[in-house]
């Protein structure tokens, strides 16, 4: 185990982290998701070192950091705003941890290395206030990376930058922690979480709620606040197929179900997402009727829950009969309905019953991983 | 209607305010202006051939200058404590650092006598090792920083609280020990407030007469010698030096403000 967190807890007055327990493994792709004000950065400046926590351990490669200085822990730190140093170029500010133990050809060879990596070998003699939200960004990532630490810690580190930037930095972030970096990231965005994450632990009011592989998180939440907080209970991994057509419709393949996708991305691995808002349930007898849906499964009731004002209604696809793909594999497969208490009544919706859900390729949300 | 009057360029309270001010800065301008109005230039050179006014003000400017720079060596540390750290007394210890700004400059040369003067502990130390506080180039030194070191810490202490924590603890994360944050991050992203303390407590070290004149009449500065020449020769004869001393404190005092704008310019 990499880093382990055990029972962390800290108190502000009128805000606190409580008894916080996980563990990362080393390559890791660690995302701490929640909404904000839920000690997610305060979290991260514990594992730093930035703040005391007042009870509780860190350990990283086995060994206790608790109380172990900032600059000795080997963890870095890349804050949500800038922490470029103003009075430095971008070239010293990359070559800052580097300083000692390094001669001076060592240091501008392995600086060049880096600014190559991240992108900003352009930028080096410029005074590092020039920069654009995206650059600094990348040139952080750099400054710390130099410092080899062995847990990088993101704190928001895409959500403030404009949408020209957010590709380039996600994927830059899956390059590092394909090179075997691992990474804790903390975001409020449940997209940034599903397209970059390995792991997940979702926090809620100063505590872990639920831990897990992304998948486990995504399509068993284990409670009504994180299934409304990621706001997605239609979540499924699998692959988006090359297009044989001219237009934006694609076919994205799981183990057992094919969904008609309507997405610009090429053909990939990934994740698709439905609100379960954008779900509506139909009797069997409809099924003639035209409709713009183009994914339209026959399945049966296995729950009715009640959920915020409306009724939750989880159908499970009746792989068999829908588009099979691959029987021998062939796993329940559920899809959530949010509708209302009149619809179900009208539909005379009861569990057992056999229904057809339908959702359009347009509500279909394609992430690739 | 009344935003149009408030839009209006001459406003009457603003005009009256400008009015106000101008009283200030001639009651500023006039005396300096009316001090070299009278001077000739003859007499200004042959008071700038003086070799007693040559030598007062070269003692007057080296020695304020190291008062300065020996003082800054544990003042800038020392503000930088203030900033940062929270700890018992601080309050106290502040008010302590204004002291000398308050009390009568004579009553600061008084007070350093009592711990300097040849029958004093410090005083001995001295003169075991061959030299003297009092009447001494080091006795002006320290009566120069005394009266002027609260202008350095104040500023250094105010630089230092504006420099981000994040930025110190972003390099403290980077690996650097915090020897090396306070010299590459603190210190520089402060020395715009550390170097206007500097020049104010050279100014302000340069331009003290109480407490030097207490402990050091002689070897006499600036100051000195023209309240000396006006007491025996009249204004005739100490207006000259006061001339000469004056402009060679402006020129210093410009080239280094022209100095430290040219650096923040740099900067960005």
């Amino acid at each position: 185990m990499l880093l382990t967190v055990r029972n962390i807890s800290k108190a502000f007055s009128g805000f606190e982290i409580k008894d916080v327990s996980f563990d990362v493994q080393q390559g890791w792709y660690f995302v701490l998701l929640g909404a904000s004000g839920v000690g997610k950065s305060l979290l991260l400046e514990i594992i730093a070192g930035l703040t005391r926590p007042d009870a509780g351990q860190i350990s990283l490669n086995g060994k206790d950091i608790t109380n172990e200085k900032i600059q000795k822990r080997k963890i870095g730190m890349v804050f949500q705003n800038n922490t470029l140093f103003p009075h430095m170029t971008v070239y010293d500010n990359i070559a800052y941890p580097l300083r000692s133990g390094y001669t001076k050809s060592q240091i501008s060879k392995r600086v060049a290395q880096l600014a190559e990596d991240f992108g900003v070998t352009d930028l080096l003699n410029r005074k590092s206030q020039m920069l654009s939200g995206g650059e600094s960004q990348r040139v952080s990532l750099a400054r710390t990376v130099a410092s080899k630490p062995d847990c990088l810690l993101l704190d928001e580190p895409i959500c403030s930058l404009d949408a020209t930037s957010r590709p380039q930095i996600r994927s830059l972030l899956r390059r590092i922690n394909a090179n075997g970096q691992t990474i804790i990231h903390v975001t409020h965005d449940y997209t940034e979480a599903v397209s970059l994450g390995t792991h997940i632990a979702v926090m809620e009011r100063g505590i872990i709620a639920q831990a897990g592989k992304v998948e486990d998180i995504f399509q068993h939440p284990k409670s009504e606040f994180i299934a409304r907080f990621i706001g997605i209970r239609n979540f499924f991994k699998g692959h988006l197929e090359k297009s044989h057509h001219q237009s934006g419709l694609k076919q994205f393949r799981t183990s057992s179900l094919d969904f008609s996708v309507l997405t610009d991305r090429l053909a990939s691995n990934g994740f698709v997402c439905i609100r379960s808002e954008d779900v509506t349930i139909r009797n069997l007898d409809s099924m003639a009727k035209p409709t713009s849906a183009r994914n339209n499964f026959e399945g049966t009731i296995v729950d009715i829950v009640r959920a915020g004002p409306g009724i939750e209604v989880i159908v499970d696809i009746d792989t068999d009969k829908s588009k099979l793909i691959n029987k021998a594999n062939s796993t329940p497969l559920e899809v959530a309905a949010l509708i209302s208490n009149e619809s179900v009544k009208t539909l005379n919706l009861h569990c057992g019953k056999k229904v057809i859900v339908s959702f359009k390729a347009s509500a279909v949300k394609y992430v690739e991983e | 209607m009344k935003a149009a009057t408030s839009n209006r360029k001459y406003e009457p309270l603003s005009l009256l305010f400008a009015a106000l001010g101008g009283v200030v800065l001639l009651f500023i301008i006039a005396p300096l202006i009316s001090m070299f109005l009278n001077c000739s230039l003859p007499e200004l050179a042959e008071t700038a051939k003086d070799q007693e006014v040559r030598n007062s003000i070269w003692l007057t400017l080296w020695t304020s200058m190291a008062a300065t720079a020996l003082f800054a060596i544990a003042a800038i540390p020392f503000s930088y404590l203030l900033a940062r750290k929270d700890f018992p007394l601080k309050g106290l210890i502040s008010g302590i650092i204004d002291v000398p700004i308050v009390i009568p400059h004579p009553v600061a040369g008084i007070a350093l006598l009592c711990v300097v003067s040849r029958g004093t502990f410090l005083g001995q130390m001295a003169d075991k090792m061959g030299f003297s506080f009092v009447g001494s180039s080091v006795g002006i030194m320290l009566a120069m920083a005394f009266v002027s070191i609260p202008f350095l810490v104040n500023s250094a202490r105010d630089g230092f609280a504006a420099v981000p924590v994040r930025l110190e603890k972003a390099a403290l994360s980077l690996g650097a020990s915090p020897l090396r944050v306070f010299f590459t991050i603190s210190v520089p992203l402060a020395s715009r407030s550390i170097v206007s303390g500097l020049i104010l407590m050279w100014a302000r070290g340069m331009s003290e007469f109480g407490a030097v004149l207490i402990i050091a009449y002689h070897p006499m500065i600036t100051p000195v010698l023209i309240h000396e020449r006006l007491g025996a020769f009249g204004l005739k004869y100490a207006r000259p030096v006061a001339v000469l001393f004056v402009s060679i404190c402006l020129i210093f005092f410009i080239i280094l403000r022209l100095l430290v704008r040219g650096k923040d310019a740099a900067h960005r």
